[in-house]
Order: C-alpha cells, then sequence, then structure tokens
C-alpha cells in the first residue's frame, strides 16, 4: 500500500516537473533564477505568449528576474486589495478599499484598453489570515500589483508568501515602524506602504498629552496586536523623553471582553492619562468600562487611527465623547481631498468610514504610475507587465502629487507624508461622524 | 497480576512526575499570591472589585454552560453550536431593547425595559435551537457520535455567518439602561448596579431551572432520559419531546445570558458568541459535564479566577501584562482539576453506560 502511494506521489512529482519543463522550453530566455517558486508564474505567462506568437506579432522577450505577466487581448489587468473586510474591523479594510475603487474610477476603468478587474481577499486583522490571503492570492499568476494589507499583523503573516511569487504590495494602513525598517529582511523586498509609521504618531500623541493636556503620569493598554505594541511602546519612549512618568503598560488579549480587572489594576497606578492605541472592538469595551473603575472616573482617555472611525462610537457608546484619537492630518493633506471626498461621497452616498482613503487612492495610484512605465504593449493589444521592473519603479517612485502629500519612496519601502494631528470627539451619534466636515466636524481637531 | 520491575518502574516515575508537576504548580500560584499580598499594590476594595467583576462574569458563563452541560447529559453529545445560540439571544434582546428605548419605554420603566428583552431573548433563542436540533442533530440521533458534533460545528458557522448576512458585520451597542448606571453600596462596599443585576438575574433563572428539573414532571422525565433512554421510552415518555424541551430550555438561558453580557459589555456583533461559548463548554467540563449544579459551580469558579488570577498569581511573580495570560490562567485550571478530580468539581463517576 505504502509503496503504491510513493510511485503514485513520485509519479506526480515527475508529471509536474515535466509540465514546468515544458513551459520553461516553450519560452525563450525563460528566467533562470529562483525556479522552484516562479515554476507556476512561468506557465501561466508562456501559455500567454504563444498566443501572442500565433497571431504573428513579434515575440516578446521575458527576460525579468521576476517573470513576466502577460495579458492577452480582452483580458483584464488584475490587482488584487487584501486586508480587513469583516468582524469589528472590517470598516477599517473597506474605507482603503474605496479608496482604490476611485483610483480604478480615475482611470475610467481601464488600463491601455483592458479594464483594471479589482478582486478582494479578506486578511481578517490576524497575522493567519494575512498568511491565508497572501498564500491564496500567490497562486494567482494574472495577478499584476496589490494595495494592502489593512492590519500590520497581517503583513508580518503574508507577506512573505507574496515577495516570493514576485509580487509587489503597497499598504495604505499598516502604521507599525519595524515594517519599513531598513533592516526588516528579503522577505519585505516587495512591501511598501503609503500610511505613515507610528514613529511619528505615537510621538504626536506624547507631545500633545504632555504639552497641551499637562499630564504627568501616564498608561497604556495594548492588545499584542503588531500595530498597538509598537504603538504604546513609542508612546511610552517620547513621553519618558518628554519627562513624564509611565506608571503602568498593560495587555489584554485580543477578543478580551472583560476590561474591568486590568483597569483597576492599572487605576492602582494612578495614572492621569490612559492611552489604549487598540482596534474597534477592544477599544470599545475598554471605553464602555473605564469609567466604572474606581479612580478611573475622570482620567484622559486616548486612542489612535485603528478606532479612528464611526463604528467605534456604535462600540463605544456615550463614553466616548471627550476623548482623543490621533490620525492623519486631513485639514494638512495640500491638495485635491476636498475633491477625492466629493467623488468619495457622491459614488458611497456618506463620510468615508475610517481613515485612509486617500493613502489607499495614492497607493493604487503610485501602483498605476509605475504599471505605464514598465508595461510593454504589443500592436495587438497584449500587455506584457515584468514583475521586477514594476517592483523597482515603484521603489522609484520620488516626488508623485498625491492627496496625502508629496510621496518618496525610500529604499525600505516608506512613501508616507506623516502628518499626524489629534482629535477630540464631541457626538457619540455616529451619524455625526464626519472628521472632513468644514463647518461641524466630529471628531473635531485639537492639536496642533 | 504480576508486573515487571520495569512496568512497576515507569508507574512510579510516571505518577511522580505527576505529583512533581501538580506540587509546582500549587507552589507558584501560593508564591504568586504571597508576592502579590505582601506588596500591597492593591487596596481591599479593589480585590472586592475584582471578585464582584468575576461574579458577574461567570453567573454569564453558567448559565451558557447550563445549555452544554443538559444537552450532555442527555444525548451525550456536545452542541457546539450553543455559543452561537447566545449571540443570537444578545442580538434579539437588542432590538427589541432599542425598539423600546427609541419609544422612551425603557426610561419610564426600567424593570419591564429590562425583562422584555430577556423574555424575547429566550424566546428567540429556544425558537433558533429547536429548529437546529429538527434539521442538524435529529436525523443523525443514531449516527456514530463524531457526526452530530460536526454537524453542529457546521451548524455553528452557519448561524455565526447568518446573522452577519443579516445584520452586517459590524458592532452594535447595546443602549444603556440610565437606571443602571451607577452604583449600590452594600455592606459598605459600592458595587456596579449592572453587576449587581446580572449576578441577580442569573441566580434567579438558574433557581427557577433547578426548580424545573427537580420538581417538575417534565424535569423528572429529563432525568429518566438521561438515566436510560429505551427504558424511558418503554415507562411512556415520548423521548424525542423531552430532547426538544431539553434544547429548548438550555438555549433558553443562553438567550438570557446574551441580554446580560450585552449589558454588562453593551457590544452585540456576529462572532461574539465564539468565546464565550468556549469558556462555557470550559465551565461545563470544569463543573462535571452533565452535572448541573456543577456547571453553574464551573462558571462562577472560571470567572472569579479570570478576573483574580492575573492580578493575584501572575503579578507576584513578576510577569509583565499578566492579563494576556487570562486565558492562559482559564484553561491551567482546567488542567489542574482534571488532574486532581478527573470528572470535575461536581462530577460523579461515569459508569461505563454512560461514558
Amino acid at each position: 500500500m505504502n509503496k503504491r502511494l510513493l510511485a503514485l506521489f513520485s509519479l506526480l512529482v515527475i508529471a509536474s516537473m515535466v509540465l514546468a519543463a515544458c513551459g520553461g522550453g516553450a519560452a525563450p530566455a525563460a528566467d533562470s533564477g529562483d525556479a522552484g517558486s516562479d515554476a507556476g508564474s512561468d506557465t501561466g505567462s508562456d501559455t500567454g505568449s504563444d498566443a501572442g506568437g500565433d497571431t504573428g506579432a513579434a515575440m516578446y522577450e521575458c527576460t525579468d528576474a521576476l517573470g513576466c505577466v502577460t495579458i492577452a487581448p480582452g483580458e483584464p489587468v488584475k490587482i488584487a486589495y487584501w486586508g480587513v473586510l469583516s468582524g469589528a474591523d472590517g470598516s477599517l479594510g473597506e474605507d482603503s478599499k474605496r479608496g482604490v475603487e476611485i483610483a480604478i474610477d480615475d482611470m475610467g476603468g481601464q488600463f491601455e484598453g483592458h479594464d483594471i478587474l479589482l478582486t478582494t481577499e479578506d486578511a481578517l486583522c490576524t497575522p493567519e489570515g494575512g498568511a491565508t490571503a497572501a498564500q491564496k492570492l500567490a497562486t494567482d499568476t494574472s495577478l499584476v500589483g496589490l494595495i494592502g494589507s489593512s492590519c500590520s499583523d497581517e503583513t508580518v503573516g503574508g507577506i512573505a508568501a507574496l515577495t516570493n511569487a514576485g509580487l509587489t504590495t503597497i499598504s495604505p494602513s499598516n502604521t507599525r515602524p519595524v515594517l519599513t525598517d531598513p533592516a526588516r529582511g528579503p522577505d519585505y523586498a516587495g512591501y511598501l506602504r503609503t500610511a505613515h509609521s507610528d514613529a511619528f504618531q505615537g510621538k504626536a500623541v506624547a507631545e500633545f498629552a504632555y504639552n497641551v493636556l499637562g499630564v504627568r503620569k501616564a498608561a497604556t493598554i495594548h492588545d499584542g496586536s503588531a500595530y498597538a505594541e509598537a504603538l504604546q511602546q513609542v508612546f511610552a519612549d517620547e513621553f519618558a523623553a518628554l519627562g513624564g512618568e509611565i506608571v503602568a503598560q498593560e495587555a489584554v488579549a485580543k477578543d478580551a471582553t472583560d476590561m474591568r480587572p486590568v483597569l483597576t489594576t492599572i487605576a492602582a497606578a494612578q495614572p492621569e492619562f490612559v492611552y489604549f492605541p487598540v482596534f474597534v472592538a477592544a477599544g470599545g469595551f475598554i471605553v464602555n468600562q473605564i469609567r466604572d473603575v474606581a479612580g478611573l472616573e475622570d482620567v484622559k482617555i486616548a486612542g489612535s487611527d485603528g478606532i479612528f472611525t464611526a463604528d467605534f462610537l456604535k462600540a463605544g457608546g456615550d463614553n466616548t465623547v471627550g476623548m482623543y484619537l490621533s490620525s492623519p492630518d486631513f485639514g494638512a493633506f495640500p491638495g485635491g481631498y476636498p475633491e477625492f471626498i466629493e467623488k468619495h461621497n457622491a459614488k458611497y452616498g456618506g463620510a468615508p468610514l475610517s481613515v485612509f482613503h486617500a493613502h489607499a487612492y495614492d497607493a493604487a495610484n503610485i501602483l498605476f504610475a509605475a504599471l505605464k512605465q514598465v508595461a510593454v504593449v504589443e500592436a495587438d493589444g497584449t500587455i506584457y507587465v515584468p514583475r521586477q521592473a514594476l517592483r523597482d519603479a515603484i521603489y522609484a517612485t520620488q516626488n508623485f502629487q498625491g492627496v496625502t502629500g508629496s510621496l518618496s519612496c525610500s529604499a525600505s519601502g516608506d512613501c508616507g507624508a506623516p502628518v499626524i494631528a489629534i482629535y477630540e470627539i464631541t457626538s457619540a451619534n455616529p451619524d455625526d461622524w464626519n472628521p472632513q466636515d468644514e463647518a461641524n466636524p466630529n471628531p473635531k481637531k485639537v492639536y496642533p | 497480576m504480576r508486573t515487571t520491575l520495569g512496568e512497576r518502574l515507569t508507574d512510579w516515575a510516571i505518577s511522580g512526575f505527576m505529583w512533581g508537576f501538580r506540587i509546582l504548580i500549587v507552589f507558584i500560584i501560593v508564591y504568586g499570591t504571597f508576592s502579590t499580598l505582601s506588596s500591597g499594590k492593591y487596596t481591599g476594595e479593589q480585590w472586592i472589585d475584582f471578585i464582584v467583576f468575576g461574579i458577574s462574569q461567570g453567573s454569564i458563563y453558567a448559565l451558557i454552560a447550563l445549555g452544554y452541560t443538559m444537552v450532555y447529559g442527555i444525548l451525550r453529545m456536545i452542541n457546539f453550536a450553543h455559543g452561537e445560540i447566545f449571540m443570537s439571544g444578545a442580538f434579539s434582546g437588542y432590538f427589541v431593547a432599542t425598539w423600546l428605548d427609541e419609544k422612551g419605554f425603557i426610561d419610564a420603566n426600567p424593570v419591564l425595559g429590562l425583562l422584555i428583552p430577556i423574555l424575547f431573548a429566550m424566546f428567540m433563542s429556544a425558537s433558533i435551537s429547536m429548529l437546529v436540533e429538527r434539521i442538524a442533530y435529529r436525523p443523525l440521533r443514531n449516527a456514530p457520535r463524531l457526526v452530530p458534533l460536526i454537524s453542529a460545528i457546521g451548524a455553528s458557522f452557519f448561524l455565526a455567518y447568518a446573522f452577519r448576512g443579516l445584520f452586517g458585520p459590524g458592532v452594535y451597542a447595546y443602549p444603556p439602561i440610565k437606571a443602571l448606571d451607577g452604583e449600590w453600596v452594600i455592606f459598605g462596599v459600592g458595587i456596579l448596579r449592572s453587576q449587581v443585576i446580572v449576578a441577580i438575574a442569573a441566580a434567579v433563572i438558574m433557581a427557577i431551572l433547578y426548580f424545573i428539573v427537580m420538581r417538575t414532571k417534565i424535569g423528572k422525565a429529563m432525568r429518566a432520559v438521561s438515566e436510560d433512554k429505551v427504558t424511558a421510552a418503554l415507562m411512556g415518555i415520548d423521548v424525542n419531546r423531552i430532547i426538544v424541551s431539553t434544547f429548548a430550555i438550555g438555549a433558553a438561558m443562553a438567550g438570557a445570558a446574551g441580554v446580560l453580557y450585552a449589558l454588562i459589555y453593551r457590544q452585540v456583533f456576529f462572532l461574539m458568541g465564539f468565546t464565550p461559548g468556549i469558556k462555557a463548554f470550559t465551565s461545563a467540563v470544569l463543573g462535571g459535564i452533565g452535572n448541573i449544579p456543577g456547571a453553574m459551580l464551573g462558571g462562577l469558579v472560571l470567572g472569579i479566577f479570570e478576573s483574580v488570577g492575573p492580578a493575584l498569581f501572575l503579578d507576584g511573580l513578576g510577569i509583565p501584562r499578566p492579563y494576556q495570560l487570562k486565558d492562559a490562567i482559564a484553561y491551567t485550571m482546567l488542567v489542574m482539576i482534571l488532574l486532581f478530580r478527573p470528572s470535575g468539581i461536581l462530577g460523579e463517576r461515569l459508569t461505563s453506560k454512560k461514558a
């Protein structure tokens, strides 16, 4: 029995090798590098180039180190959005997805006469979800580029699969500093972001707390996620550097609901300011319960961009009024933002759901600009996209005039133009949520 | 029955290791407790707060756990869709409470404003659970044991994602009841009103259940079916009807727990049933699965351990961010209790027929 299984298995292995080799042979000068991981993408592009050859057009020779994507006439240009689209944090990903959709609308829905097709993959805001989504996308050899993920955890889980498949992704909303650290490792070669790094966000919150609110004793809570853990640590370091004292740094599980015990522990340290840069569900539980705990009835509270959404008002209820939230400074976006909001509100019938729609719009436009530079268009309409060249072109982006600022990508993938503001929630009614409103914004910008 | 020296040595080594493990855990707990208490970080009032938080969380676990334990008692089956029954109760309660809140009814009649959503949630949960039993479990009654278990997991996912499809993935906030804001001073200690109400409501519901099971005809029939289905049927008991009522009663309690949960945590969303469901299942095993007072006790013990544990044991050991390990405490305790008492705190030794 075992022997037969083994025989069957080896037959399968041999068959797949033969198939891969045939594919490689048919393509002139097939890439020799990365043979293992690129076997799939080779076969995909080769069938396409054969079709091109039949029509008698001059055959494009793919010499790219990561292989090429071939888009035959009539086939769509496929890009993918991966991020959280369900659960308590679904609005974070949905908001960014809308930014990408508006960027596609601006292209007229087409690239060089091909329809642009946006596919989505829910990554659930967890490392496991990110890994699953990325592995699924990595098998799609017709994919040109990606926008995402939403949560830093998703990138931590999924980026290796995407990079190794020769894909490049631009995240509109990952803010964990280490993702674009110069020493981030080769798995991150296919990763860039237009979001700000939390090195800036944590600093802005610390300065606001120390200088504007005048507090000297602060406590933090994180949920163990890559985002929250790093952000509260940046805050703690900056706050201590300003001369303040961090009296407690606590953490909860991401699915925790009973926050009163951890808040009681924090109350024992008597802070004047509690900072919890977590996500919607946990943030809502903390805000709901914090005023019930003796010693924290009047403590000042703040969160960050992870809960900068109307959903947080739904989850947190009346206690959210007076709470501070940090976010990109919409008022400081240099140009085109009001027009973008107009398009957004007309298309979706309401104000943006979260904070990273403009960053997603810019990310998609950077991807399209790079695509325009490197794509080879044949006379019959076939498009070849060399993957390494596309990746290099995105990294080479300089002074790109986006909605969020003038964007230049660093060698370690940081394209963002970070300007952070602190907002104060003025109404707990989710229908009032409109930080972009000029006359009566909620939340209202209070710093700088 | 002669055993070789080698076998005896192995037995001896294993039981020695087990005892060493038990002693080690007990030592760690005692040491952590001692050093936390001697550091004087928390005041007496804060300790009482920890325990009160634990009791209200624990009584919710207990209410859900009853459903697991009753169904297990009768069918020897783990109803994994029970967490989603709890979630559907919270949703039903939320919609009624929001509707009443918009009419201003809750502020005018806080008692009815609390009671109506609970009763409606109990009704809805019981109906959904009876449907699940009819569709997903009854056709598989005589199938091997793993089959209804898989069916239950399927039902669980179906319910969660059906609610997602109907009401979206967002979070809903349960309307606050103004009469429950603030504290009551009991024996000189201020305790949050909502917590007191939740603990009392849970106690009342459990008392009613206990009365039903021990004193009424249907309760007697349930106990008979649990003992032996075939003989019970021979004595003229309609076994199917009893099984359906067991599901309905267990689900009604989960529905009530859903509203009470929404009352203290004020959030309702489609995946909310998963973690409390697992914790309640843990409580049921902890108390001795199949045993009703055991489920109540297990829930309370688990809730209190979760609330007090991180501050009491882990703080003193100098472990940073102890609250992340809350679940580890809960499950370590489960392992500990099963090591000392394999059938749970109040569990009887299972006869081979039942096991």
